[in-house]
């Protein structure tokens, strides 16, 4: 019996604000409020919103038979409990029917995976602890911003505890083979993998309204023929888009709503379910490994890394960026994490691009490439020396760490200390009612603070 | 196809572009094989590539019988005419001169270049291309810019072909919308009567229909072009120290120093840059009327230590310039096409231009800014300066790209117009 998976992304970038190189160093706001809000309420208003609010129709209509995926990016999260809560209000009323997954992703919906291990997995499990904060369930299936895949990267999920992950199918990693099957990461078979069907879902996110295309108009009773007619053995169909192709790429008046409205009866008559993904890799096993040693990505026809990091001066500025990944890990200085996460986000990479097939892409608020990277080298030269001034840069990570972790272990050991101290004081005072012992106390905790003289002042820091 | 054409400068005595432009014109045209031009100019100095062109020195043309013997036509002017040509010429006087200022072959002489009487020698020109519109055989008149516009129409009128007039610059561009009333009446009336216009950008293009009241129907874009680098020249570019050795960038503006050219946006965004950094310097190579101003300006503001300038520069000096430079920076207000991005990003300098110059049109590999944005301006070069793969990569993709930007594709167009506009006129 064939399956099909259905899932959206909710991704949209926190904007950059134009930054000149005179501002580094005095300013340090570096984002587009405005810009931000437009482009967040416009999208809801546009797309989530209906979006979603015919998903929990059909969720209704068909109880138990429609399922579907999301995924949201920690900057989308925060944008829409901003400016647009209704949006997160009716993710969870679609949660609470029962027929969603919520998935994980990297928290910035950046390209950590390519470039800082612990930084990807502290970001991966931040969004999975928001997920849970939010509709109340720890994801079980990981996908990566912009389904961005590897053998190093799989690897890496897997030693997180994720049973699967979703990315593309892209033919020059596939070949001959389809990708209506489950298969498994070829550095480590414990993870399991689904492939995106590009025709299918470009058929619906880039083509739908798109009257010189032959199959204009695009009914669901074909969409779904397509899906019956394919061979016997092909079972899984994973249908990956954004949440905006509904409304956004393709425009509400293209009746793509009522079209989505239709598949889950039409599916039911030609006997294809719906499957959440981990159902199906609870229920199917993987029919082969597949080797990836060069990442690929839902984006473009190459379906690779080229559009984030395809000219030097995206990899200058990621190279840049990731440099201090290690800093900001050990720091705590909040707003440094918050900028750090939205300076990730690899729209900002994309914005860079010279690929000719971007010629009329969207910019934001840049004219060029050039523009883009001017920019963001700005914010980013500023964001490193911040970073840099939050701890001596002659000192190495390791350690930095190694003292970090001092102070936070004579923290703790403080910390149950002064409980300790607290309740025998308590039964003290029980016993007799003389002030005289807390003094002496006192007087032997404070030259075991002194003890670590470079972390005194960290550790006082801290405290506060 | 026989061209008769109107020029007033060319290569080697370079004065302005219009030298560059008109020779990469005429060796693109010849390019397409089948033509045969002859290159009017007022003062040869008969040291010029005839290879593309056949030049027809203005200076020797009589326009007044003087009874010369051939030795003596052969000894005066020998060098730069054919004494046959000046006896065929001389068989096609058509009015009486005598009161004219001649001199004893009865021709009249030119100073060349862009003089006072600049409106007197225009005027001389006219007439003397009467006297070569009746003498020479040709299909189509070409007359570049508005020193030459009343020899097309002299010339149109004597031979009736059809007149095809190169709008290099208008007067709008060179006074920034204060025109000189003279100016625009030539322009005017030599666009008037032209069968077809060609201008080097879109936006020059749009000055002629828009304040020169063209139909747009005969009004083409004609993009200019950069020729390969000279191997001599290429040598000089080569010599260029590896960015690494650089410690001082270089930040270059190349031009005539007047108002048109926008000297001091360039000079506001040197002071932005310097506030920030101190090891960037600023050249102006070039001179013109605001030159004084600028220094002035530079002084006012503190940074005259970084500010250098050189003075006019011309043939290899200019490269010599390039070859020092990191970043060359065009930030004209109005620029009809401005061919010297092409050649710094040519010589592997990338630049940043201005949005209101034509080249910007075809240039795609180079920062593009308003040239009032120096704010824009100054964050351009301060990155290009900072970031070394932003320079590396503006470098290697400028040259690739203005390495596919060549006279014979703008032979080939002009070429086919012609065509189109002969046809036309038939």
């Amino acid at each position: 019996m064939k399956t099909i998976c259905l899932y959206f992304e909710i991704h949209q970038i926190i904007h950059l604000k134009r930054y000149r190189f005179f501002d580094i160093g005095t300013d340090h706001y570096y984002f587009d409020d405005y810009e931000t809000e437009r482009g967040i309420t416009e999208t809801a208003e546009r797309s989530y919103v209906p979006a979603l609010q015919a998903l929990i129709s059909m969720a209704k209509e068909h109880p138990g038979f429609f399922k579907v995926a999301f995924s949201l990016s920690g900057c989308a999260v925060e944008q829409l409990e901003n400016y647009a809560p209704q949006v997160i209000e009716l993710l969870q009323e679609l949660n609470e029917t029962g027929c969603v997954e919520f998935l994980a992703e990297p928290y910035s919906h950046g390209l950590s995976s390519l470039a800082n291990e612990e930084s990807f997995k502290e970001e991966t499990l931040r969004m999975s602890r928001k997920i849970k904060e939010l509709f109340g369930k720890t994801p079980k299936v990981f996908r990566n911003s912009s389904l961005i895949y590897s053998d190093d990267i799989g690897c890496m999920v897997a030693s997180m505890g994720f049973k699967g992950m979703l990315t593309e199918g892209a033919k020059h990693v596939l070949g001959w083979k389809s990708p209506h099957f489950v298969y498994n990461c070829a550095a480590n078979p414990n993870l399991k993998l689904l492939l995106r069907d590009y025709k299918l879902s470009d058929d619906i996110s880039l083509r739908f309204n798109n009257t010189s295309w032959s199959e204009y108009p695009l009914f669901a009773e074909t969409y779904m023929d397509w899906i019956a007619q394919l061979p016997e053995e092909e079972q899984v169909i994973n249908i990956f888009m954004e949440l905006c192709a509904l409304g956004i790429f393709q425009p509400l008046s293209s009746n793509i709503l009522e079209f989505l409205k239709a598949l889950p009866a039409c599916a039911k008559e030609r006997g294809i379910t719906f499957s959440t993904p981990s159902e199906i890799f609870s229920k199917h096993k993987a029919v082969d490994s597949i080797e990836v040693p060069y990442p690929l990505s839902w984006v473009d026809e190459e379906r690779d890394i080229s559009c984030w990091l395809g000219n030097g001066m995206q990899r200058e500025a990621f190279n840049k960026l990731y440099s201090v990944a290690d800093r900001v890990r050990i720091c705590t200085d909040r707003r440094i994490k918050q900028d750090w996460d939205y300076l990730q986000a690899s729209n900002n990479f994309r914005f860079m691009t010279t690929k000719p097939s971007s010629a009329n892409m969207y910019r934001g608020i840049y004219d060029s490439p050039y523009d883009a990277f001017t920019n963001y080298m700005n914010i980013v030269g500023d964001f490193i020396s911040r970073v840099n001034s939050m701890y001596p840069h002659d000192i190495d990570n390791e350690e930095l760490n190694a003292l970090l972790t001092l102070i936070k272990n004579q923290g703790e050991e403080l910390e149950v200390k002064e409980k300790e101290i607290a309740r025998l004081n308590t039964r003290l005072k029980k016993l007799s009612p003389v002030d005289e012992p807390k003094k002496e106390t006192k007087v032997t905790k404070a030259p075991k603070a002194e003890k670590a003289p470079k972390a005194t002042k960290k550790a006082t820091a801290k405290k506060a | 196809m026989k061209v008769l054409m109107f020029g007033w400068e060319f290569p080697p005595h370079v004065f302005g572009g219009l030298a560059t432009a008109n020779y990469g014109i005429a060796e693109g045209l010849k390019a397409q094989g089948d033509m045969d031009i002859t290159l009017c100019l007022p003062r040869p100095f008969g040291d010029e590539d005839q290879r593309s062109a056949k030049i027809l020195a203005m200076n020797c043309v009589p326009i007044v019988w003087r009874d010369v013997h051939y030795d003596y036509v052969k000894n005066r002017i020998g060098n730069i005419m054919n004494p046959e040509l000046y006896y065929q010429l001389r068989d096609h006087l058509y009015a009486d001169f005598n009161y004219m200022h001649v001199n004893d072959l009865g021709c009249m002489e030119f100073a060349g270049g862009y003089p006072s009487n600049l409106h007197e020698e225009i005027n001389n020109y006219s007439i003397i291309a009467g006297v070569v519109a009746r003498q020479q055989q040709f299909d189509i008149i070409h007359a570049h810019d508005w020193l030459t516009f009343p020899a097309g129409i002299h010339a149109k009128q004597v031979s009736g072909k059809p007149l095809v007039i190169h709008v290099h610059a208008t007067d709008f561009d060179r006074s920034r919308g204060k025109v000189n009333p003279t100016v625009y009446g030539i322009e005017k009336n030599g666009m008037d009567h032209a069968d077809c216009i060609m201008c080097v950008s879109e936006l020059t293009r749009q000055t002629v229909i828009n304040h020169y009241h063209q139909d747009p129907a005969k009004c083409f874009t004609m993009h200019n072009a950069v020729y390969p680098l000279a191997p001599e020249l290429q040598a000089i570019v080569d010599q260029r120290k590896p960015s690494a050795e650089r410690k001082e960038k270089v930040v270059t503006f190349l031009g005539r120093i007047t108002m048109q050219k926008g000297p001091e946006y360039f000079i506001e965004a040197a002071k932005r840059v310097l506030d920030r950094t101190r090891n960037v310097r600023f050249c102006f190579a070039g001179s013109g009327d605001m030159m004084n101003a600028m220094i002035e300006m530079a002084a006012a503001y503190g940074i005259a230590d970084r500010c250098h300038f050189p003075g006019f520069m011309k043939g290899k000096q200019v490269f010599e310039c390039f070859r020092d430079s990191d970043v060359y920076v065009m930030p004209s207000v109005s620029e009809p096409f401005g061919i010297s991005p092409l050649e710094a990003m040519q010589s592997g300098v990338p630049s940043i231009i201005s949005k209101q110059s034509g080249c910007a049109e075809i240039l795609d590999k180079c920062i593009k800014v308003d040239y009032w944005d120096i704010d824009a301006m100054a964050d351009a070069m301060y990155a290009l300066c900072t970031y070394p793969s932003f320079h590396e990569y503006l470098q290697v993709e400028g040259k690739r790209e203005v390495d596919g930007i060549t006279w014979e594709k703008v032979g080939g167009r002009i070429k086919k117009l012609y065509e189109e506009t002969i046809q036309k006129c038939k």
